[in-house]
């Protein structure tokens, strides 16, 4: 798998969502997951997932838990993070459809479309073709479409052409839920990154 | 598209019910109120003609909203929208699906209209939500196809009682049924009138194959907590909020309470000055009693 560090700790957002099925495929892999709903649940993570759920009800919860100051600031550090679905929608620099009061990190340069696919009855599995030429299977529960990318983002995966994983620096973007497939294929990309950003991490966390 | 796509699958249907988990799911009349809710930060709304405590006043027979009522509350937010089809009631249920609601609740709020069949639900793309009171009747739902499962609670009493007698019937069955051999298997499907594959499933992974929310009689942050801390995966909130003094607070304190339900400091405070919480009923004044519908 590439693990640098003997048990990383990777931090899942826990506000609401799906944060649970993502423990899970930590577990499996034999890396420590946190749930993280308080600001002291970040300290020491080495990575971070931001889960489906509802995004307005995730950004509501951010502030009210002060999550949002110190989540912005890991990132800015590079902090690894995937963004699965809602996740996704939190870390794009622009969202369609969004609510106004709707903010997120910003820390991938797209532009995405909220609930674009349609309504839970034009909810999908698909596979995904990815880069490499191998594919995964996909859940696209009324799922964000990225419908732009900006020069610095990779696309990793797609359907019918469309971008569905997609990277950007230490930043990894899903419109699909590779946490209820049973498939850990995007789970380990995040993990990847992590010995590749220990410096960072650990300067950011001895400063906490 | 030109990929190979599959619709209405089980994993679509209780996928999304894994979405909703640690959130709060609010009952909601007209698309003001759903505005509210989405502001509070409702995960998705219910949206309905009557708050169960209304029909519980009103009496006579609960069916499936107005269409057009359904319709209006979907263009007001970007949430998730289910709505209450009566049990038995397939064609309501029909009806929900071609709205294209993303949920629908097959709900003992309503007044049946089969006395002895739920619905088919495999047979629809929608996903469905069922109550249950106990295990068998949890387990009977999922084999027609339920999505998730919540407590039926006692709707429209404020009264988070007969939730909680649900939970703990449901849960504690789940964890008696950990510790059965293979042979007392057998007798627990038979106890519960519940199918065998579902029980081994259970003895095997420790939980329903499907999330499990508390619904029926929460009116406080405290009541939604409780739930949580019950082992319930999230909550449904009823007449609790738009039959309180002032629901946009209460609605956003539910949802803080929800997801820090095990952290009595902020569940401190998130519970001050509310304002008064709908009245509520006591079960010896509750002269029909929804949760013995369903069957």
């Amino acid at each position: 798998m590439g693990v640098a560090p003997p048990r990383p700790t990777v931090g899942v957002l826990a506000l609401q969502g799906a944060f649970s099925n993502h423990l899970s495929v930590l577990a499996e892999l034999g890396v420590v997951g946190r749930a993280v709903r308080r600001p002291d649940d970040l300290e020491g993570i080495d990575a971070l997932i931001l889960p489906g759920g509802e995004s307005t009800t995730m950004s509501m919860l951010l502030d009210s838990s002060e999550l949002r100051a110190p989540l912005t600031d890991l990132l800015d550090r590079d902090l690894p993070v995937l963004g699965t679905c809602a996740g996704l929608i939190l870390l794009s620099s622009r969202v369609d459809d969004g609510r106004d009061d709707q903010r997120g990190f910003g820390r991938l340069d797209l532009r995405t479309a909220r609930n674009a696919y349609g309504r839970q009855n034009e909810s999908f599995e698909s596979r995904v073709e990815l880069a490499d030429g191998r594919s995964i299977p996909g859940i696209f529960i009324r799922a964000p479409r990225i419908v732009e990318v900006g020069p610095e983002v990779e696309v990793l995966g797609a359907l019918d052409g469309v971008p569905v994983l997609i990277r950007q620096g230490n930043a990894i973007g899903c419109a699909f839920h590779p946490e209820l497939t049973g498939d850990a294929t995007v789970h380990r990309l995040l993990i990847d990154r992590i010995g590749r950003s220990l410096t960072t991490v650990s300067d950011a966390s001895q400063e906490d | 598209m030109s990929s190979d796509v599959t619709t209405g699958s089980t994993p679509i249907k209780r996928g999304l019910a894994e979405m909703l988990r640690g959130g709060v799911i609010m009952d909601v009349v007209t698309p003001d109120q759903a505005r509210v809710a989405e502001d509070a930060g409702a995960c998705a709304v219910m949206a309905l003609e009557r708050v169960p405590a209304d029909i519980r006043r009103d009496g006579g027979v609960a069916r499936m909203s107005d269409p057009e009522m359904i319709e209006g509350i979907q263009a007001a937010v970007t949430i998730p929208v289910m709505a209450k089809a009566r049990i038995g009631h397939f064609v309501e249920a029909q009806i929900l699906q071609s709205l294209g609601v993303d949920f629908i609740d097959e709900s003992e709020v309503l007044t049946p209209a089969d006395e002895s069949h739920h619905i088919d639900k495999h047979s629809f793309t929608t996903p469905f939500v069922c109550g249950a009171t106990n295990l068998g009747e949890a387990l009977r739902r999922i084999s027609e196809g339920a999505a998730m499962i919540r407590s039926k609670g006692e709707a429209g009493t404020g009264n988070i009682v007969e939730a909680v007698r649900h939970l703990r019937s449901i849960l504690g069955d789940i964890r008696r049924i950990g510790q059965a051999d293979s042979a007392e298997i057998y007798d627990w499907a038979k106890r519960l009138q519940a199918p065998l594959p579902l029980v081994r499933e259970i003895a095997e992974s420790g939980r329903l194959p499907v999330p499990l929310f508390c619904a029926g009689g929460i009116a406080t942050p405290a009541d939604a907590a409780m739930a949580m801390q019950l082992g319930a995966e999230a909550v449904f909130v009823g007449s609790g909020i738009f039959k309180s003094d002032d629901p946009a607070p209460r609605a956003r304190a539910i949802v803080e309470a929800t997801t820090h339900f095990g952290d009595p400091s902020i569940l401190a405070k998130v519970s001050r000055a509310l304002g008064a919480p709908m009245t509520g009923i006591g079960m010896d004044a509750v002269t029909e009693r929804y949760s013995d519908r369903g069957w």
